[in-house]
């Protein structure tokens, strides 16, 4: 087998342009998709029969808590491939990845917690469901400040890889919880596509709502990641001759 | 289609939820945005300073 591709992605050089080759094309898309994810959900879906106009709330949502499960899953895939195979680059992306997580789970949990006062009369319960995401967002702080504490960017990836590589058992909880336990929340609308559980007027704007913020979230990383790169490399010859052509 | 603009923006009566989740949601991605392109900018900033006392080391 052919695994140049793979030696490709850990040169810095060639993910910096890559990146930044692809940024703009990441941003446009989702803008135009979130852009028409929003017109979709609050202008044409109809209300919900139970939950009337307060169900819209599902397309920020579910975007979001979407989001902070894959970008979790992207830090600790990212970190085991830094921790396996020694790559920095890998060890830049999951770097990369943990403020963006935090704020999307904080921001899914804040939905969530508007959603539920009306819908349930209270803006938080001990449900297995919210508390695991809870933990989630105290997983990615750990990690943020794990990082933050060494000075050694050697150390501080590995260790915090540790972190991140553990911290995944906490997913597959979230993301099955309301299926393992008896829990308040309700199950998820997109993943039984088979027997859809919305018009479709209703599920075409969340669908575009989840490919937005996930196309966003590449978006972000193009920079982000280049930042990274740029500080863990800024004395090779690369980067002076990038940064002498810019 | 909202019959008007005040129905579209009462949400049937749950507009005090509604509106501040969009606002958050948005208000994450204009924020997470604006922080990579800074840490872009100040990390470039310190490459070129890092690129010129190198040059002059050399």
């Amino acid at each position: 087998m052919d695994f140049t591709w793979f030696h490709r992605l850990g040169s810095p050089p060639y993910i910096y342009r890559l990146s930044e080759r692809l940024a703009p094309w990441f941003g446009w898309s989702a803008a135009v998709l979130i852009a028409s994810g929003l017109y979709g959900g609050l202008l044409l879906a109809p209300p919900d029969y139970q939950q009337g106009e307060g169900f819209r709330i599902i397309y920020v949502h579910a975007p979001s808590a979407w989001l902070s499960l894959m970008v979790y899953s992207c830090m600790a895939t990212a970190a085991a491939v830094g921790l396996i195979w020694r790559m920095k680059v890998a060890h830049a992306v999951a770097a990369s990845c943990a403020g963006v997580g935090a704020a999307f789970t904080a921001v899914s949990l804040i939905t969530g917690m508007l959603w539920g006062k009306p819908m349930w009369g209270t803006y938080w319960v001990w449900d297995p469901r919210l508390t695991a995401q809870l933990i989630l967002l105290f997983l990615f702080f750990g990690y943020m400040a794990l990082r933050a504490s060494y000075d050694d960017t050697s150390r501080a990836d590995r260790l915090s890889a540790w972190l991140a590589v553990i911290g995944m058992v906490n997913v597959p909880i979230v993301r099955f919880s309301v299926e393992w336990w008896n829990s308040l929340h309700q199950s998820p609308s997109v993943m039984k596509l088979a027997r859809a559980s919305m018009p479709a007027s209703m599920l075409v704007p969340l669908l575009l709502m989840l490919a937005g913020f996930t196309v966003f979230f590449l978006a972000f990383l193009s920079v982000r990641l280049r930042a990274e790169v740029l500080r863990r490399e800024k004395h090779s010859a690369w980067v002076r001759e990038t940064v002498a052509n810019a | 289609m909202p019959d008007s603009m005040s129905a579209f923006f009462a949400m049937g009566g749950y507009a005090q939820y509604v509106w501040p989740s969009y606002v958050v949601a948005l208000g994450a991605i204009a924020l997470t945005s604006w922080s990579a392109r800074s840490v872009l900018r100040a990390a470039l900033a310190e490459a070129r300073r890092a690129a010129v006392d190198g040059s002059e080391d050399a």
